[in-house]
């Protein structure tokens, strides 16, 4: 099992990555990738503690994406609020939305589950659609800057777009994982483990179920809702897809791709997923079998992921 | 009045639509425990391979047979390869497997055929027939009649032979199908192929009316995994009044509230199932064993 020293080991594999990825970019183009994937990590990361702490699992995580980019794109428009915080507006709305939907729907197991917050997900992205006049319709709408990389350039730094964002969604995703390992092991970590062995046991010794399974969506949901913020800042235009039901698989693949337990795994996950269309730019038409064909074997051959199964390989071999 | 029944009319072919996808996914679901989200590929294979074998040139009739022997084959293939494999793996990694093979069909199909939009001739004619002041579709009567047919002929499947007993046995529980004699893995093999020709055919029938292209699966999934709910999930009479029912109801919510989110009643409808009845109209309440 996960020790605190490998909570920190695995902290600072992250930071080095991060910090030292950009050596080996040969263009600026990477750092625009590289932000794209600490985006789609972070929201991974939430989904870890969901599926992977407290065993429970979502195919609408994208629709607290879709409110947090569109929190972004709106509060500065009509409620003439700072894009900055804009992003916690989005939070604090995913997060009341989570605790609304979440206490009726987590009573729910499996397929019934999945199914439920499948339907919540795309019940918002289809608003996002149709309230044209609000969100612009399946156009989208553009973005506010963030305003942040004109104040560091009037300080005397000079960052390119690429690299403003590569920073920002690293320094936020290493957070982000350093909240959720620190959350492994805490009290609610381990009663969220122990509901995920078995809801009976852990109720028997007086983990409170429903509670830690809200607590985990309530998170999970925060943690999309600023991963889809971030993405629409820094793109500076956001159309529905963010809430998609497409966007919503994307996320769980990640999750389950790179090993759902582990945060670096999940943003292995992450990191293959959102290169895996840049790859096969050349070969576009194929995208699809590929990603399909990818999801069923890994599901199949690995199915506790990628990492864990690397990880299990290395050690046996140490043995 | 005549305005509500030209909604009932058009509700009744799309819920008949759902009916045999939901029907598909009661089999499938039923013999293995797997909810398959690929079911919607099925249908949209069914129309896209008619389509190609009938400019082909072979005759409408024998490319339709074609369509649905082909689906069947690939329902198998996706059993063999993909469900079995995984076999008592957890929920979570059955659905991303099944999503996946969705993905794959869909971007298989884009490849081989192509991005448009298809149809092929209605069977009997594009004539409306005239009812009370209402119109539908002679195609329409073919896809309602078609979920009837098909609901009649495994209601005597399941109740009146050997191979269908076999089934509803594995259903019920597979250790003690298995230790009775019963292959329960042909049994999957056999619901799989099953519900793929189902899903095919209803491609089949629907296509005149709907039109076809790679991407009307996923759609078509959704919905009919919420009639399917709906009604009870694992009943057939359920998967065929779910499946109606949300038919009508769409094309109520199209014509008196908004048309634009009609697509959304489905997803109202399984969260208003969840929360107040999770067994649906026909299910039973489950209890869990520890």
């Amino acid at each position: 099992m996960m020790t605190a020293r490998g909570k920190w080991t695995q902290l600072a594999v992250l930071a080095l990555v991060i910090a030292l990825l950009p050596l080996f970019f040969p263009s600026g183009y990477y750092y625009r990738v590289g932000a794209l994937i600490f985006v789609n990590a972070l929201s991974v990361v939430g989904l870890v503690i969901l599926i992977g702490y407290a065993g429970q699992i979502s195919l609408g995580h994208a629709g607290f994406a879709g409110i947090g980019a569109y929190a972004c794109a709106l509060a500065p428009e009509h409620l003439g609020l700072h894009p900055g915080l804009a992003v916690i507006l989005g939070a604090v709305v995913s997060g009341i939305m989570a605790l609304l939907i979440g206490r009726p729907i987590l009573r729910l197991k499996g397929y019934y589950l999945a199914v439920a917050t499948l339907g919540f997900g795309i019940l918002v992205s289809m608003v996002l659609t149709n309230e044209r006049a609000l969100t612009g319709g399946p156009d989208g709408m553009s973005v506010e800057d963030l305003g942040l990389r004109a104040l560091l350039r009037d300080l005397g730094w000079r960052l390119s777009g690429g690299e403003f964002w590569y920073g920002v969604s690293g320094f936020v995703l290493l957070i982000g994982a350093w909240l959720a390992l620190n959350l492994f092991d805490s009290p609610t970590g381990r009663a969220m483990r122990a509901l995920h062995g078995s809801e009976v046991a852990a109720s028997t010794v007086g983990v409170d179920v429903a509670r830690q399974k809200l607590r985990a969506f309530v998170i999970s949901a925060v943690y999309a809702s600023v991963a889809g913020s971030l993405l629409a800042l820094q793109n500076g235009y956001i159309t529905p897809d963010v809430a998609g039901f497409m966007h919503s698989i994307e996320m769980v693949t990640m999750a389950v791709l790179g090993g759902v337990g582990s945060v670096l795994g999940a943003t292995l996950g992450a990191a293959i997923l959102t290169l895996l269309p840049q790859v096969l730019t050349v070969f576009a038409e194929y995208e699809q079998l590929v990603l399909g064909a990818v999801m069923i074997v890994v599901m199949i051959f690995l199915p506790q992921g990628l990492l864990p199964s690397i990880a299990r390989r290395i050690r046996g071999r140490g043995e | 009045m005549d305005a509500l029944l030209q909604f009932i009319f058009s509700g009744m072919t799309v819920g008949a639509v759902y009916a045999l996808v939901a029907l598909g996914f009661t089999i499938i679901y039923n013999a293995s425990d797997v909810v398959n989200f690929a079911q919607g590929e099925f249908v949209m294979l069914g129309g896209m391979i008619t389509v190609f074998a009938h400019q082909a040139g072979l005759p409408l009739p024998l490319a339709a047979v074609l369509a649905i022997l082909a689906t069947a084959a690939l329902g198998v293939a996706l059993n063999k390869l993909a469900i079995e494999p995984a076999r008592g793996a957890p929920v979570v990694s059955l659905i991303i497997i099944t999503i996946g093979a969705s993905i794959l069909i869909r971007g298989a199909t884009q490849l081989i055929f192509d991005k448009q939009l298809h149809r092929f001739p209605s069977f009997s004619g594009d004539d409306p027939i005239r009812v009370m002041g209402a119109t539908i579709l002679p195609q329409s009567l073919w896809v309602i009649g078609g979920a009837v047919a098909v609901f009649v002929a495994l209601w005597l499947f399941f109740t009146r032979t050997l191979t269908g007993k076999a089934v509803l046995a594995t259903a019920n529980n597979r250790v003690a199908a298995q230790l009775v004699g019963i292959n329960t893995g042909w049994v999957m093999t056999l619901s799989f192929g099953l519900s793929a020709a189902i899903g095919a055919l209803a491609g089949v029938l629907v296509t005149p009316i709907t039109l076809v292209s790679y991407d009307v699966g996923v759609a078509l999934a959704l919905k009919g995994f919420a009639a399917a709910m709906l009604g009870g999930m694992g009943n057939p009479k359920g998967a065929l009044l779910g499946g109606l029912l949300l038919g009508l109801l769409e094309a109520l919510t199209a014509g008196y509230l908004s048309s634009q989110y009609k697509d959304a009643v489905a997803f109202i409808v399984i969260l208003g199932v969840l929360f107040v009845m999770p067994q649906g109209i026909f299910g039973h309440k489950s209890t869990e064993r520890v």
